[in-house]
């Protein structure tokens, strides 16, 4: 009797975590208690959820369920606005970034975000890049032309736009320009990259190409991506959000999700019931 | 009944092109009007004599030194106004947009634009003129200072409110996009937003420029006006529209001719400012869809 116990106590902790540590990596981002408001505007109630190091999670839910701010807060982008305030605790390797004393630019450095609509800077293709690097870094300029190649190589951008470094970003096509904003996050050597609906603006063939470069890109950085398109969270993702009216319905393996998920609301917005 | 819908919409549309035609044609045809009343006007006193000789010489004479006068305080006017009113752009678009101190600034901002231009004169007059009068002795009173200071009383406002404006048309997710690489507000607001803004920026300046370079009144009380050609802005000052105003009022005939072609002088210059903005501004077109 004495003996089960014992067996049944403490040693079962021990396994689970073990076992899931086997099954999904360790969080690279923990969301503990997360609310947030538009003014009075509750937009985020109550969210807490770990993101798994170098994986992809994908965000979907319907138009305004708040998978948009959610994303916004792990940069603390939204900060800039007055009038929105987060609350609870977003952990980065157990620090919590929304303290008022982790400084922002270090974490702007360390979690990249890259837009719904391509925004390049009115400069060169390379300016684009070298801009970002160096408020955070002094390179020599041999350095600085290594950094930027390597940046536009792992964007799969190098090929296209090696000749025409010197030109205005502004010139290069929607899906180029998206390249190359998430070159400009990468080059600053992220942790986590936030891609909040990268393709939207694309087309299907950019858009391939992008989903391409996640899944090269997963191997190096812990990658949040929001969605319309369920079919794009469903192919590039290793886990799955689904939010609905500012609340995390559920968070599993894509698989789970898309396949058996827990949830009826989960079902239904998967099917196509609503949303 | 379909049909009849389509009749009638055709029959308002119709009405409404001829209505909005017709006040556009009125519009042009006074400033068409007014253009060549004072181009008929002012070709023929158009002469050498107009850049050359000083309004000393009355109507043996020309404009030389209310030309040198209206540039001298145009510039020193520009000086001024183009630097604070860029500057107080930047702070309501980028710093205290959205917040209440912005809302009273742009409120003021807005007041100043509209305010009497006598009124910034007279200002000018008690907080510069009398002043400076007192402390001299009477030595320095009204002043080409004096004037350009109520002229860039008159340009600031613009400036502000043209800046602040095309600083608010950069669109902010190209904000976004900079702060979330972690580049401070102020390197973003030089070296992006400026730079997206620039052309706008400019135009703006320009535009001030042509502005406080057509304005008589309030250089009445502040640069007063002299005979002579004067470079030091300390003192009294000749200007084109004041010598407009001071010809116009004279029953000599030959001066109004001298007064006329100073008016077109003016146009020249402020059409030539427009247009120079107008083929800046698309000319640096940034586009952001």
């Amino acid at each position: 009797m004495i003996k089960e116990a014992a067996l049944f106590n403490p040693p079962l902790a021990s396994v689970q975590t073990v076992a899931a540590a086997t099954v999904s990596p360790p969080a690279k981002l923990a969301v503990r208690n997360l609310n947030f408001l538009y003014g009075d505007a509750p937009a985020l109630k109550n969210i807490s959820m770990d993101l798994p190091e170098k994986r992809v999670s994908a965000i979907i839910g319907p138009s305004g369920c708040g998978k948009s701010t959610l994303l916004r807060v792990f940069n603390r982008i939204y900060a800039i606005y007055p009038n929105q305030h987060a609350s609870g605790e977003v952990l980065l390797d157990g620090e919590n970034i929304l303290d008022a004393g982790y400084p922002v630019h270090k974490l702007r450095s360390q979690i990249g975000m890259v837009f719904q609509k391509p925004v390049p800077f009115p400069m060169t293709i390379f300016e684009n890049i070298a801009w970002g690097i160096r408020h955070h870094e002094k390179l020599s300029k041999s350095e600085m032309e290594a950094r930027v190649e390597q940046a536009l190589r792992r964007a799969a951008l190098w090929d296209e736009v090696k000749d025409k470094l010197k030109r205005s970003a502004l010139g290069l096509s929607g899906g180029q320009q998206q390249r190359l904003c998430i070159a400009r996050s990468i080059a600053l050597k992220p942790e986590v990259l936030l891609l909040d609906e990268p393709t939207s603006a694309l087309d299907p063939i950019a858009t391939g190409r992008i989903e391409q470069l996640i899944e090269e890109l997963k191997h190096d950085y812990t990658i949040v991506i929001v969605t319309h398109n369920m079919q794009q969270a469903a192919r590039v993702s290793d886990r799955t959000a689904f939010m609905y009216l500012g609340e995390l319905v559920e968070f599993d393996e894509t698989e789970k999700i898309f396949t058996k998920p827990a949830r009826r609301q989960t079902e239904d917005y998967i099917s196509g019931r609503f949303g | 009944m379909a049909v009849d819908i389509y009749v009638r919409r055709r029959a308002v549309n119709v009405v409404a092109m001829l209505l909005s035609g017709l006040a556009a044609a009125v519009g042009l045809a006074f400033l068409v009007w007014i253009l060549w009343i004072t181009v008929k006007n002012g070709i023929s006193a158009l002469d050498l004599k107009l850049f050359t000789k000083i309004t000393a010489y009355a109507d043996q004479g020309g404009l030389a030194n209310a030309i040198v006068g209206s540039l001298v305080m145009d510039m020193i006017a520009l000086a001024l106004c183009a630097p604070v009113g860029v500057l107080a752009g930047t702070f309501l678009a980028e710093y205290a947009n959205r917040t209440k101190l912005g809302a009273v600034i742009r409120f003021l901002n807005d007041i100043l634009l509209s305010a009497p231009s006598i009124v910034l004169g007279l200002f000018v007059y008690v907080i510069i003129v009398l002043p400076m009068s007192n402390l001299t002795h009477g030595a320095v009173s009204f002043s080409g200072l004096a004037g350009a200071i109520a002229l860039a009383l008159i340009g600031l406002p613009v400036i502000v409110r043209t800046t602040d404006e095309m600083l608010q048309l950069v669109p902010g997710t190209l904000r976004e996009a900079a702060l979330s690489l972690g580049i401070p507000q102020w390197k973003l607001t030089i070296q992006v937003l400026m730079r997206a803004a620039l052309s706008g920026i400019v135009t703006g300046v320009l535009l001030a420029l042509a502005r406080l370079a057509g304005e008589t009144a309030p250089l009445l009380f502040t640069a007063f006006g002299n005979n002579f050609m004067v470079a030091n802005p300390l003192d009294k000052m000749a200007s084109i529209p004041v010598a407009i105003y001071q010809y116009t009022n004279d029953p000599n005939p030959a001066l109004h001719a001298i007064a006329w072609a100073g008016a077109l002088l003016i146009t020249l210059f402020v059409l030539l400012l427009s247009l120079s903005a107008r083929w800046y501004l698309h000319r640096h077109k940034v586009t952001h869809d």
